[in-house]
């Protein structure tokens, strides 16, 4: 064995027997450090010969990238060895709770909206709004309300003592509408709109709340008649309630501001003991639900509104989005709606990002 | 309005079955709501003799009776009518039957020690009369055993129908009939309306004076009446229909009403003083109506009263003085025209309806008069008696006969459906219109809903069917359905998404509340005639205090942390203000083991909702001012308003003042927020292509600066005096400590500021850095703030 070979299994041993990081810069440093003693070999080639150092060169370069090998190899095993030692000491409880972020819920009424509006945007309908604050006008009036009719009574209205600049009666609309009318008045025909939102009756019981939410519908065009209403409304209840196998009874009814006027029955059944729209009407615990009110518009609004009933014609619809809601969702009382208890609205909320699309479905 | 079967066929001659029948009154939009069938209650009563009858041994007013009801064993029954006796046949409600009148089920029992097997029934227990005198007494041969419904004639079913108000003509029998006969159920038999031939003059004069609210005053007289019990057959038509028998005079008008919707009075001529007129009232006269109530009347209202008194409010009810009674012998029979509207109005002001009122306001067949009074009349003296005398007319119904030309081809241009002339010509004749050759027209005079073409359209449909009304797709616009949402629709959408996600709950509360909340907010600008309580009166100024009584429900309720928002709308007086609300109550956060003791909401927080929503509104919150706010709400040291320029301001924000948590009866924290959605200005659309992306080429560098400032200082004025030293080179400035304490006076604090400086095409030399750094440095102490040494 030559000196370097010697040597190298020395240091070699060395390298791997070093417990820790510090022994082992100290063989480093005694070894490849300044004045260590393989430096101090390298530096011996200066002074030979070239055939000399041709002929020991290469023993002290391959010494020297051995012992660097060995230390590099176990400085690797060492810091190994620390982190795995460390890692060992950083336990964490994974099963520790953390803290929730606390979840936002959109109403039922806001959501059942955004449903009606992305439906009837497909069909064409624009959404509308109007005054809650009306005058009798527009609430009553306009619509062929008589001035005597019963729904004008204190009972069933609520008034404020005050007029408007023409004198006529402020109000709390009772119904959607008047909304019909400032369309009508507003913009020219054709028309086709939607206009939710509150309504007020002085009503208070079990199903019934003095304030309220109402969707009207309303389409003015040339040649419009009952079957485009009939396949309007069976074309939203199907995409609301998104089932193929909802059937309509249209009904004859009376409005005054409308004629013909239709009520609307839709057939229900009962799944899992709970009543759902759709279904056979016929069949075991089937039956018919009224869900909404509608008709021809009548040519005396028409001519109110200052169009030509000649040559313009059309229908609305109108119904309760809070029963909407309860009958889609599930809800069997209306009061909670207006309460503000948390546990109701996280209860039949929907989350932020429940949007209703066409494309992932109008429910949720 | 209801209808039993046998009535119904009275006019309707049919073979249809109940279902058939029930199944086209709703199809041709008289919806039927019910169908009852009255004998069912009566179940386990029946036919039964007193054999014997005997006094109680403990109690004086009973008896002990043996009954036979029909099964040969003789039943012991106690009993305390006293007209029980031996040999008397009644009605027994045998174990197990339950009571009409207030549900109670019989059992055997014992009654003062002695076994009682069932009962002997008076009318009232099986709600077939008034009367509780005593036991019924029925003839003596009677059917012992049957059961009473079915001897009577009960089996006779009731169908409930929703009259919709145009259809005054199917306020009676007749006109449902009618409206069956024409959707094919069979066919209408003739009325028969008798001649009355009398030759006595009538005994007193009539006359209207108010030919606006009662045009027509028909009347007759018959003498020498007896005014008993009406008949069986009526008194039972009556109470199928819910109508409780009086007398036989008084029975006869409401027949008259509910048979052929001709409303009737009857007076009793001793009681009248002089003529009758239909006059109005004169402001204060009062009558006391037969409900037993006295009404105060004024001079819109008509009445028909004689030399003395007010006797009748006309058409709604007669009045207690001169209805008729047991000892009326002489009466006059009233068979007026009231006008709709007067009635309508009269009604709504006394707040009084009645089955009259109901019909003359929808507006009786004003053709059928003289024929109403007729029929009345020969009901009068068929069943009480007496002698007819001439009948007197004063003034004109209201006749005027409606024509009009119709189009067949309007049925399918309005309904959509194609039905023949010739099917549609039957229609309307069967509905009793007339129809000439060129398709003129007639209405019946009954229909005075029907005045236009889209009516007679309504008609021909209703009786052919909605249901054969083809569904038919609305045109559709090419392509992809349009969007319509309008900017504010669409900046409430993402507003509510918006707050919902940051953990806020959505409530809708009610527009109204009550004055003394409103007061505490501003002060309501709309305040009810008519509210339905005190809390209810008066138009939210604001959308806090809905808020902030929920709020209160859910901190009664146990909820440590509340977070409500609502959007809706403030009703001011210039108009009504899209506005969302929303209401931080309790902890901002629970105790929690990383975070330690709970903390409760700040002003802050409430900033930080409101400017989060604020940008995902897409406004520029980067270029808002924080300033005072104005509402006297706001706890005063811990508020702002948020504003772009000095009057636009967007949303009101801080802690709810102490005092007004105490109005409220709410615990604190409660920190909350209006955002003005109509204050927001509307986002330019500038097509939907962004600019150019050009990030900066080289490294923005940050530098930190510590400055001491009086406590006093806004942060926000040193934050945007340090921005505005040098617009090119600083893009942000941002505050990450606040200090004070040791080395600063009582009244200062170290703000930390961390500057982020973007250098252009060349990186900072030294000397730009510097230069920046003392521009910084002066603009800080421009603004009061000056370097930490």
């Amino acid at each position: 064995m030559t000196d370097t070979e010697t040597q190298q299994a020395e240091l070699v041993g060395a390298i791997a027997a070093a417990p820790d990081a510090e022994s082992l810069e100290a063989i480093r440093i005694s070894a490849l450090g300044k004045s260590g003693s393989i430096t101090a070999l390298l530096k011996t080639l200066g002074a030979m010969s070239p055939e000399e150092r041709q002929e020991k060169a290469p023993a002290i370069q391959s010494l020297r990238t051995a012992v660097a090998d060995a230390i590099a190899a176990r400085k690797a095993a060492l810091d190994g060895a620390a982190l795995d030692a460390r890692l060992a000491s950083e336990r964490l409880d994974m099963t520790l709770p953390v803290a929730a972020t606390p979840q936002g819920s959109i109403h039922p009424v806001s959501q059942v909206m955004d449903e009606l509006a992305e439906i009837f945007a497909d069909l064409g309908f624009a959404v509308a709004t109007g005054p809650e604050i009306e005058d009798d006008w527009h609430n009553f009036t306009a619509l062929n309300i008589p001035e005597t009719h019963p729904a004008r009574a204190m009972h069933d209205t609520f008034y404020f003592p005050d007029v408007d600049a023409e004198d006529r009666k402020m109000l709390l609309r009772t119904h959607t509408s008047p909304v019909q009318i400032r369309a009508m008045t507003q913009t020219p025909p054709p028309i086709r709109i939607i206009a939710p939102g509150r309504v007020y009756r002085s009503d208070s019981d079990a199903t019934h709340t003095p304030m309220f939410h109402q969707v009207e519908g309303l389409v003015i065009d040339r040649g419009i008649h009952l079957g485009h209403l009939r396949w309007t409304l069976e074309t939203f209840l199907k995409a609301f309630f998104e089932r193929d196998d909802i059937v309509l009874r249209l009904r004859p009814s009376y409005f005054p501001f409308t004629e013909p006027s239709v009520e609307v029955d839709v057939g229900y059944s009962v799944e899992k003991g709970r009543r759902v729209i759709g279904g056979d009407p016929t069949g075991p615990n089937g039956g018919w639900m009224e869900v909404l009110g509608s008709g021809m518009v009548h040519s005396k609004v028409i001519t109110a509104v200052g169009l030509d009933p000649a040559e313009w014609q059309g229908f609305a619809f109108g119904c309760g989005i809070d029963r909407l809601a309860m009958l889609k969702y599930g809800m069997d009382d209306l009061r909670p709606f207006f309460d503000g208890d948390l546990r109701w609205l996280r209860h039949y909320g929907f989350r932020a990002l429940d949007i209703p699309t066409l494309s992932a479905g109008v429910g949720a | 309005m209801k209808v039993s079967l046998s009535w119904l066929k009275d006019h309707l001659e049919t073979e249809a079955s109940l279902d058939q029948i029930v199944d086209a009154l709703t199809r041709i939009g008289l919806e039927v709501e019910g169908v009852e069938d009255p004998s069912a209650k009566l179940g386990g009563f029946r036919i039964a003799r007193i054999l014997t009858a005997a006094p109680h041994p403990q109690a004086d007013k009973l008896q002990v009776l043996t009954v036979d009801s029909g099964d040969g064993t003789p039943l012991q029954v106690v009993c305390g009518a006293p007209n029980a006796r031996a040999g008397l046949v009644g009605i027994f409600g045998q174990p197990g039957a339950i009571v009409p009148s207030n549900g109670m089920e019989l059992r055997v029992a014992a009654i003062r020690g002695v076994e009682s097997n069932g009962m002997m029934c008076s009318l009232r227990e099986l709600e077939l009369g008034e009367s509780h005198d005593g036991i019924v007494e029925l003839p003596a041969d009677a059917p012992i055993g049957t059961l009473y419904a079915e001897h009577a004639g009960l089996a006779d079913p009731v169908v409930d129908v929703a009259i919709t108000p145009n259809r005054q003509d199917c306020m009676g029998v007749r006109g449902i009939a009618r409206d069956l006969a024409a959707a094919g159920l069979g066919k209408l038999k003739p009325l028969d309306v008798p001649a009355i031939k009398a030759k006595t003059p009538a005994p007193l004069g009539i006359a209207t004076l108010d030919p606006e609210g009662c045009p027509a005053f028909f009347a007759r007289a018959v003498l020498g009446v007896t005014n008993g019990a009406s008949p069986d057959w009526m008194q039972r038509r009556l109470l199928s229909v819910g109508q409780r028998p009086i007398s036989a005079l008084v029975d006869i008008t409401n027949y008259v009403m509910f048979d052929l919707g001709r409303p009737l009075h009857v007076y009793d001529l001793a009681k009248l003083t002089g003529g009758l007129v239909a006059r109005k009232a004169t402001a204060g006269e009062s009558v006391l109506a037969l409900n037993g109530k006295s009404y105060t009347l004024d001079e819109t209202m008509t009445v028909i009263a004689d030399d003395v008194h007010v006797h009748d409010i006309g058409g709604i009810m007669g009045g207690e003085h001169s209805g008729a009674s047991e000892a009326t012998t002489d009466v006059l029979i009233e068979c007026a025209y009231f006008t709709p509207e007067a009635i309508a109005r009269t009604g709504g002001k006394l707040g009084l309806t009645s089955d009259a009122r109901a019909r003359f306001e929808r507006g009786v067949d004003p053709a059928f008069l003289a024929d109403g009074l007729a029929i009345a009349t020969r009901l009068v003296t068929e069943i009480c008696g007496g002698k007819p005398t001439q009948a007197i007319e004063a003034g004109e119904p209201p006749l005027g006969r409606h024509t009009f030309r119709y189009d067949p081809a309007a049925t399918q241009r309005i309904a959509g459906i194609e039905v023949p002339a010739d099917r549609q010509r039957a229609i309307l004749q069967s509905l009793g219109f007339g129809i000439d050759g060129s398709w003129t027209l007639s209405v019946p005079s009954w229909r005075r809903d029907v005045d236009g073409v889209a009516d007679i359209v309504e008609e021909i449909v209703r009786i052919e069917g909605l249901d054969s009304v083809p569904s038919v797709a609305l045109p559709r616009a090419d392509g992809v359905a349009r969007p319509t949402a309008t900017p504010e629709q669409k900046l409430e959408r993402a507003m509510r998404r918006a707050a919902a996600a940051r953990g806020l709950d959505e409530a809708i509360t009610w527009s109204f509340l009550s004055e003394a909340d409103a007061d505490a907010f501003g002060g309501a600008a709309w305040t009810l005639a008519n509210p339905i309580s005190a809390d209810m009166k008066a138009m939210r100024p604001s959308m806090l205090p809905g808020l902030a009584a929920a709020a209160r429900r859910n901190r009664a309720r146990g909820a440590s942390s509340v977070r409500l928002f609502e959007i809706g709308r403030r009703y001011l007086k210039d108009g009504e203000r899209p506005t969302l609300g929303l209401l931080l109550v309790g902890d901002r956060a629970a105790r929690d083991w990383r975070s330690g003791k709970a903390t409760g909401f700040d002003a802050l927080d409430a900033k930080a909702e409101v400017v989060a929503l604020l940008t995902a509104a897409g406004a520029p919150a980067d270029r808002l001012q924080v300033m005072e706010a104005t509402a006297p709400i706001w706890h005063p040291g811990r508020s702002a308003s948020l504003r772009l320029g000095p009057k636009t301001i967007l949303a009101e924000l801080g802690e709810l003042h102490p005092s007004l948590l105490k109005t409220l009866d709410l615990d604190g924290p409660a920190v909350a927020a209006e955002i003005y959605l109509d204050a927001i200005p509307a986002r330019r659309e500038s097509g939907r292509m962004r600019p150019a992306f050009a990030p900066p080429a080289l490294q923005a560098v940050t530098r930190d600066f510590a400055f001491v400032a009086p406590r006093t200082l806004p942060a926000d004025s040193l934050l945007r005096a340090i921005r505005g030293a040098d617009k090119a080179a600083i893009v942000d400035v941002a505050l990450f400590d606040i200090f004070g304490g040791a080395g600063l006076a009582e009244d200062e604090a170290s703000l930390a500021v961390a500057v982020t400086l973007q250098p252009g095409e060349k990186s900072f030399t030294d000397a730009e850095l510097q230069a920046i750094s003392a521009k910084i440095v002066a603009a800080a102490a421009k603004a009061g703030a000056k370097l930490r040494g």
